[in-house]
């Protein structure tokens, strides 16, 4: 019990669980498991002056994933008030290494980097492109390809649909050279 | 809640009752994510760096859960608790242009960013202040889109 708060939950008890989502979901009200649809609810609820995209009823389509994404943020807050979530994250030796060589501190790392996310970084150029702009084409992105990660890679993948398949290989591609080729030289 | 919706249909889908269970589900998904720690940045630059097999992993063990359970669920013509048989949407592929284009945009973002929008959502249930410009700079994303979307390929 004590491993569990502690360390970090392994991917073969972390994996099968974001798997049942699909079917828990499914059996609750039919609705499939992905996340990205609500920004395109919150754009629709509080913009005045709206492209035909966004007109559409979002408390008839999207009260149900707005209130998912609300217990995500709750067991984001339950977990790093009562679980030590957020704490000793760990990554490879091989990524800190990395990562030291382009400019970051690896002796005690949070979720996410001060070298990015903190407010002088974020008024920086390499915290602005990572965190604006990255947000910015994760929002734009997911739009666009109709899905994100759990809309695609994980709903998308469990139905077998081969438009997904294309939508994951556009994000692990995305992804390689974001993190091979930006970000050095946003760190350089 | 209901006193602010006008049809009855919109009135019974937003009961407490019936949104009750979303919001322990994500509850749940939150905790997990945090606890997995697939909401770290860094977690995402291990990832992409092909260094551990933790994301990798959790990504796969999951789709075989999920294929499994979708499976299960058309072969048995399963019902949710609505009463309803369970139908998963497919979605058209019109000349699939949006789907590896839009990933790839995704993607840049993803690996920048170190987050998707689910994790954006239990970062800031961590506190973490920058996961709010993650959040308002996604819904400029989003809207951009919807203002772009007429002229983009599909």
């Amino acid at each position: 019990m004590q491993d569990l708060l502690h360390e970090p939950w392994p991917w073969y008890i972390a994996g099968p669980l974001i798997g049942l989502l699909v079917p828990t979901l499914l059996l609750i009200g039919g609705k499939q498991f992905g996340i990205s649809s609500n920004l395109k609810h919150i754009c629709s609820a509080i913009l005045p002056k709206k492209p035909d995209f966004l007109r559409y009823d979002w408390r008839a389509v999207g009260s149900w994933n707005l209130v998912f994404a609300a217990g995500i943020f709750t067991g984001g807050f339950i977990a790093s008030r009562w679980l030590q979530g957020g704490t000793s994250i760990q990554v490879a030796e091989a990524t800190q290494q990395a990562l030291t060589r382009i400019g970051f501190d690896m002796r005690s790392i949070g979720l996410v980097p001060v070298e990015l996310f903190s407010l002088g970084s974020l008024l920086s150029l390499r915290g602005f492109v990572a965190v604006v702009v990255g947000g910015f084409l994760v929002g734009f992105g997911a739009r666009y390809a109709d899905g994100c990660t759990s809309g695609h890679a994980i709903s998308g993948l469990s139905d077998l649909q081969p438009t997904s398949l294309l939508a994951v290989v556009g994000f692990f591609a995305g992804g390689l050279f974001a993190t091979h080729v930006i970000l050095p030289l946003l760190m350089s | 809640m209901p006193q602010h919706v006008t049809t009855q249909n919109v009135t019974i889908h937003n009961s407490f009752g019936k949104l009750l269970p979303y919001f322990l589900v994500g509850t749940g998904f939150g905790i997990v994510a945090t606890k997995s720690q697939i909401i770290s940045w860094y977690r995402m630059q291990e990832m992409f760096r092909f260094h551990s097999f933790h994301m990798f992993g959790i990504i796969s063990s999951a789709i075989v859960v999920g294929a499994i359970s979708v499976w299960l669920i058309k072969k048995l013509q399963t019902r949710h608790l609505g009463g309803e048989v369970i139908q998963m949407s497919t979605r058209v592929p019109g000349d699939g242009y949006r789907f590896w284009i839009g990933g790839s945009i995704f993607g840049l973002g993803w690996g920048l960013a170190g987050a998707c929008p689910g994790p954006i959502f239990a970062l800031l249930g961590n506190g973490i202040v920058g996961a709010a410009v993650l959040l308002v700079s996604a819904l400029l994303g989003t809207w951009t889109y919807a203002v772009l979307r007429p002229y983009l390929p599909h």
